[in-house]
Parts: C-alpha cells; structure tokens; sequence
C-alpha cells in the first residue's frame, strides 16, 4: 500500500487543512444536532461520501487479514473458483453429461461460477458483517451502512481475481472475445448491487436474529441449484421460466455468459433482474436505517 | 456565550430483557419483516407490557470550549450512556443535543485495533474509525509513534505485542486526534502508572489548548486533578453540577454506605447476583466498629442462576480519601480457577487480618466476575466499618497514624560499635 511507504509531506500546507477536511468538520454555526430519529428519515448519502476513506480501509483490512495467515495468501482466490470448476466438470460435465449450450463445460461452469461465487461470497460477508463488527458498533461512531458495503467491496477483489484467471481460461479453449464484453461492467454492477440489498438487509436482521447468521450457508447452498451456474438456464421447462426469472441471478449468470461467449443476451430476464433488484436495494435502505439505531443497544 | 455542547432534555430508555427477542424463530422474524407495519402495532401493545428502565432522564447542561468536565457516579448511573449518545453511537429517546466541533470519542483504547496487522497498518485503520483523513495521520505519524515508543516494532503484528506496548500505541492514535470535543470513559484504568501519568499529561495538555473534554471515571483522583468542573449522576439524572470538588465530595458521601451491612434487591435477569454484604467479626457477629488488633471477616452471599467456570468474587477495600488499599479474589490457585458452582445461594467469607488496617473508616466494594473480565454484578462501596484505635502503645502516646496501613514489622536492633564517651 503506497500511502503506508510514504513520507513526503507538505507540513505547512496539510496542518491548514487537516482538520476542516474532517467528515464532521463543519462551520461552528452548523451544529451536528442528535435527536431521536424518525423512521423514514432520508437516507443521507452526503455522511457516506465523507466517511469514503473508512470504507476503503475496512475493505483493505478484511483483504489484508483474509489471506495474512494462510499459507498461499492471494493464490486461494484463483484456486477457490478452479477446484470447484474441476469438481463440477468432472462429477457434473463428465459423469453426468449436464448440457452447456455447446459450450466447453469447464468454461461455461467458470463462466456461471465468476457471479455466483461473487455474489455469495458478498452475501455471507456483507450478511455477517455488523454482528463480525460489533466492536465497532457499540464503540465509535460512523454510518452503519459502510459495514456490509464494505463487506461486497472487499469481494469485488476476490472477484477481478479469478476474473484474470478466466481470461486465461478463454484464450485457452479459443473463445473469441466480442463486443458483447462491454455489458460486463453493468453486470458486475448488478450482482454487487443485488449481493449489496440481501446482505445489509440480512446484516440488520442478524444483529437481532441470530439464527439468520446460521441459515445463511443452507440458503446459499439452496439458492445455486436455483441459479443457472452448473447447468444452463435452457434445461429449465419454458412453462417454469417465468418462476426462474423472478430469481434476479438467473438474468445476471445468462447475462454473463452472453457476454463472455457473444451469445444473444435476454434483456426481458435482465430487466427483471434490474427492477426487482434496484426494488430490494431500496427496501434494504430503508430497513436498515430502521434497524441501525438498535444495534448498539442490541449487539 | 459560546458553548460547545448543548443538552436539552436528553433521556435515554432501555427495554429490560430487550435481548429476549433473539430467542424469536427465524419465522417470525421474516413474518414480521415483511409485515413490517402490523408488526409495529404488535410491538406497540407489548412494550406497554415489558418493563423498562430509563438509563438517562430529562438532564440538561452547557459546556463552553475549553471547559474540561468530569462525570461521576456510581456503575449504572448513566455516565456511560451520556457519553455514548453524546457520541452517536445509540440514539436518545427524547431531548436534543448541539455539538458544535469535531468530536472525538475514546470510549476504549484501541478500537478496532486487528491482531493480526502490523502496528503500521493498525496506526492507519484506527485513525480512519476514529474520524481521521489519511493525510492527517500520515503528518502525524512520526509523532505517534514516537509517543508510543514503539518504533522497532512498526512491523510487527500487534498480537505479538506486550501489553504495554499495544496500550501504549493505541492510546497514541487517540490522543492525536484534536478535536474540539473529547469524550473519554475511564480509558485511564489500563495500563500501568507511568502509562496512566502519560496518558492524564496528554488530556490536560488537550484542555489547556481550548478544547473541550468530558471525563468519565471512577477514579476520584484523576478527577480531580483534571477536571475544574463536575457534574453527579444518579440513576440516570444529573443531580449535581459544579465545582469539581463540591462534586466529589458529594459524590463519595453519597456513593459509600456507612452501614456495617446491606442486601439487594433481586434482579432475576442476572445469572449470577450479589445478594448481600457485611461486615462481622470471626464468629458472625455483625460491627459497625472494630479493634484494630483483632481480625474480621467480610461475607459476600451470592445467587448463581448460571455458573461460568473461571468467574471469581473479589474484593476492594478504600479508604475515607477514596484510595484503593487491597483488593482480593478468591481465586488463588489454578483449581480455584476450575471450580463449578450449581444453582444455588452461596456465602464468600474473605477474612482481613488483624493489625494491617490503621485506625479510621474503611469501605468495602464486592464483584463478581465472569471470565473475559465483563462484572456479572458489582456492590462499589456497599458497606463500611470503623477500625478503633484498641491500645497500641502509640495511641498511649497519643500519636495517631498517619498511614494508610499500619502493619507490625519485625524491628532488630544491634549495637555496631563501641564508642567512647569523647570520639
């Protein structure tokens, strides 16, 4: 990390602005005022812009203590997603002959895995993450909401990794890249989103429930054979797809294979996926900003 | 006038059993999410049913910059709440408060500190959840760690750390976060005495360049050499507030019983309670005073719902000056640290030797410890007894000790030399 190396620095110019450029530094007349909050109270994005810097340092540190102590640091970031592939191409794409599109198997299962594997990952950390934080909470001030954030954010990292290992992937199996690669940003966007409105929404939930902690991994378990990851979305009934669509992660891995393989994209499923995620993300913002001022009494 | 903080009203509830609502089932809890406005009508009926307790009540007061205000009271008084709503770390119930500057809050040294991270990296990520920019704590890092007197060690992950060494560092972030406004709650009782020296330099140096500081502790001492103001909570309101030694005297006469016994009244929530204490001599029979050549015993009956293997009782002994003599544990050994204790009503005796305690009025505070250091339930000052001069040869004298503890020692005397009666 370079700002932990360097030392340069202009004395005179920073003790002028150190303090004024502080996330509560405001003019001595506008008073920081507590009062008890009202439900529907607007969620105040300005305290989340100044509090940015802590959301990198919580993503920077749950990076830095994920992969400090095990043995291959960084590489289980590469390995997580290629042994599962293995796993799933031998017991599912060898023996039991599951179709992919014509695609390789191996490259379609990364293909789906790269979402799914973002997505719940996020999920469970951003789902832990106030109850992991509880020191935090019920020590120092800061917006709540920069936890699970922070918790997806740390992810994405997890995910550009095996993303590179894709690419690898791609070039080995002769798979052309096309312009449909573009969408992938808007994607990413989505699954971090949707992983984003689940995990704060259960991030609240478990400071009171305990017991939403423990069934997060059977949820997750249930929720990828209700995904297209291991098979293709094809295989589901047409009568039956509408059902399968409400799942907004069955647009994004369809999407993402589209995008990956240049195949027609099916933008009824991805609209879907977008309306109900932006829906949930809303509802999780005003769940938590409900919840939030419970925790540290709770916690 | 200008002020930094205004309080107005401010009160503060708590729901008793509130942590009861985890043992709902997931149903409900998801049931209820998404029948979120039934739901609250359900919870309004049974709030009116559970009982609830006011931690902070209708208190109300200024500070002006500068000012440096101590906060005193007995465990549950408040002091801690004021300071977390103070820092927005829970919301008050009713009342407004106007803080004006950049707030710093030291509720605990050290917070989110990572064991695993270096003292660098752990530098950086507690200035930035303590409100610093990056750029502020890399100005002031040579200065931290010259502070913390930790400088060979930068690399080095905390966890590997002495004690010492990791109070010290983070103490070093705190105190160099400058802002208007300090909120500290009793931080100073870690560390050792050249620790806790440095650390009351430091905040009489924050006060002493204008900013405000609010003090929360125990230790009367501190206090007083820091604060130039006080104010006394009692359950929850602020009953006095002034001049910081009117503060603590009021304080101490109304913070120690002079009752040589006491009984509490029966909280059923707590797994393990402190039922009563006294103060009698050998065979159970209950002084107000006592010789100072004959031993006593202090018993501590207790209630145990549920047992945590390594909790202990142990006990404080001060003086009238507020100063902590003795403290033990009746723990001493490792099997003691092993011992089960069922449900049941149990009786600790802790015996104080004769002709250790000086003449004068002496209280006794008892607690019970969970391990992991959280107080199952603590009595500060419950009962007291005072010890009577009983004829030492000084009091014939009439010279009257001026020690806290009056201890027999063996004394020898030898003659070394002859010397003639012209040297």
């Amino acid at each position: 990390m370079d700002f932990l190396t360097s030392k340069s620095a202009d004395v005179s110019e920073i003790t002028n602005t150190a303090l004024d450029s502080h996330p509560d530094a405001r003019s001595p007349d506008k008073p920081i005022i507590i009062e008890p909050s009202q439900a529907w109270a607007a969620f105040d994005l300005r305290s989340l812009w100044t509090y940015r810097e802590l959301v990198y340092f919580l993503m920077w540190r749950d990076l830095k203590v994920r992969y400090k102590q095990t043995f291959l640091g960084m590489a289980w970031a590469i390995m997580q997603p290629l042994l599962t592939t293995l796993i799933f191409t031998i017991f599912l794409g060898k023996l039991a002959r599951v179709p992919s599109d014509d695609i390789p198997y191996p490259i379609f299962v990364y293909a789906g895995l790269l979402p799914w594997t973002f997505f719940a990952n996020a999920f469970i950390s951003s789902g832990n993450s106030v109850v992991g934080n509880a020191h935090l909470v019920s020590k120092v001030y800061f917006p709540r909401i920069i936890i699970p954030i922070s918790a997806v954010g740390g992810r994405l990292v997890d995910f550009a990794i095996s993303f590179s290992i894709f690419i690898g992937l791609m070039a080995y199996y002769g798979v052309a890249v096309t312009w449909n690669i573009l969408m992938l940003p808007a994607l990413v966007a989505l699954v971090a989103l949707f992983a984003l409105a689940v995990g704060m929404w259960t991030s609240a939930l478990n400071v009171k429930y305990r017991d939403v902690g423990v069934a997060l991994p059977v949820l997750i378990q249930f929720w990828m054979f209700a995904s297209p990851v291991v098979y293709p979305s094809s295989l589901v009934p047409p009568r039956w797809r509408w059902a399968y669509a409400i799942n907004p992660l069955t647009g994004v891995i369809d999407g993402f294979r589209s995008a990956l393989f240049g195949r027609e994209f099916n933008w009824v499923a991805l609209a879907v996926s977008t309306g109900i995620t932006l829906i949930l993300l809303a509802y999780a913002f005003y769940a938590f900003r409900r919840m939030e001022k419970d925790f540290a009494d709770l916690i | 006038m200008k002020l930094t903080i205004k309080v107005e009203n401010l009160s503060k509830q708590y729901h008793l059993g509130a942590s009861h609502a985890s043992l709902m089932t997931l149903r409900e809890a998801l049931a209820g999410a998404f029948s979120a406005p039934l739901r609250r009508l359900r919870d309004n009926s049974r709030t009116a049913a559970r009982e609830v307790v006011w931690a902070l009540q209708d208190v109300s007061f200024e500070v002006r910059p500068g000012e440096v205000v101590g906060i005193i009271g007995r465990n549950g008084a408040g002091k801690s709440t004021l300071l977390k709503v103070l820092s927005r770390i829970t919301e008050p119930t009713a009342g407004r408060v106007e803080l004006y500057g950049r707030i710093g809050s030291l509720l605990e040294v050290g917070t989110g500190f990572h064991p695993e991270l270096t003292g660098r990296e752990n530098i950086f990520l507690n200035g930035a959840i303590l409100g610093m920019k990056r750029r502020e704590i890399e100005l002031k890092f040579d200065e931290i760690v010259a502070f913390a007197e930790t400088e060979k060690f930068l690399d080095t992950p905390v966890k590997r750390y002495s004690s010492g060494m990791y109070m010290r560092l983070a103490f070093a972030v705190a105190a160099h976060l400058e802002p208007e406004i300090l909120l500290v709650d009793e931080v100073l009782a870690v560390g050792d005495a050249a620790f806790q020296k440095k650390c009351l330099g430091k905040m009489g140096e924050v006060a002493r360049q204008g900013r405000t500081v609010l003090f929360v502790s125990h230790n009367m001492g501190a206090v007083l050499q820091l604060c130039s103001r006080a104010m006394v909570l009692t359950g929850g309101r602020c009953v006095l507030d002034g001049d910081v030694s009117t503060a603590v005297s009021a304080y101490l006469s109304e913070a120690r019983s002079t009752d040589n016994a006491a009984t509490f009244d029966t909280e059923p929530d707590k797994d393990v309670q402190i039922i009563s204490m006294s103060v009698s001599s050998l065979d159970g029979e209950s002084l107000s005073t006592h010789p100072y050549t004959e031993p006593f015993c202090v018993r501590i009956s207790y209630r145990v719902k549920h047992w945590k293997v390594g909790s202990y009782v142990c006990v404080d002994v001060f003086n009238e000056a507020d100063m902590r003599l003795l403290w033990s544990s009746d723990v001493t050994s490792v099997d003691d640290m092993m011992v089960e204790r069922p449900a049941g009503v149990y009786e600790a005796r802790v015996i104080v030797p004769g002709m250790v305690l000086a003449p004068g009025r002496y209280y006794f505070t008892a607690a019970i410890y969970a391990p992991g250091r959280s107080a199952f339930d603590a009595r500060d000052r419950a009962v007291s007894v005072e010890i009577t001069d009983s004829g030492s040869l000084l009091s014939n004298f009439g010279i009257k000790p001026h020690a806290a503890t009056m201890i027999p020692l063996s004394w020898e005397t030898t003659k070394e030399k002859e010397v003639g009666r012209r040297a």
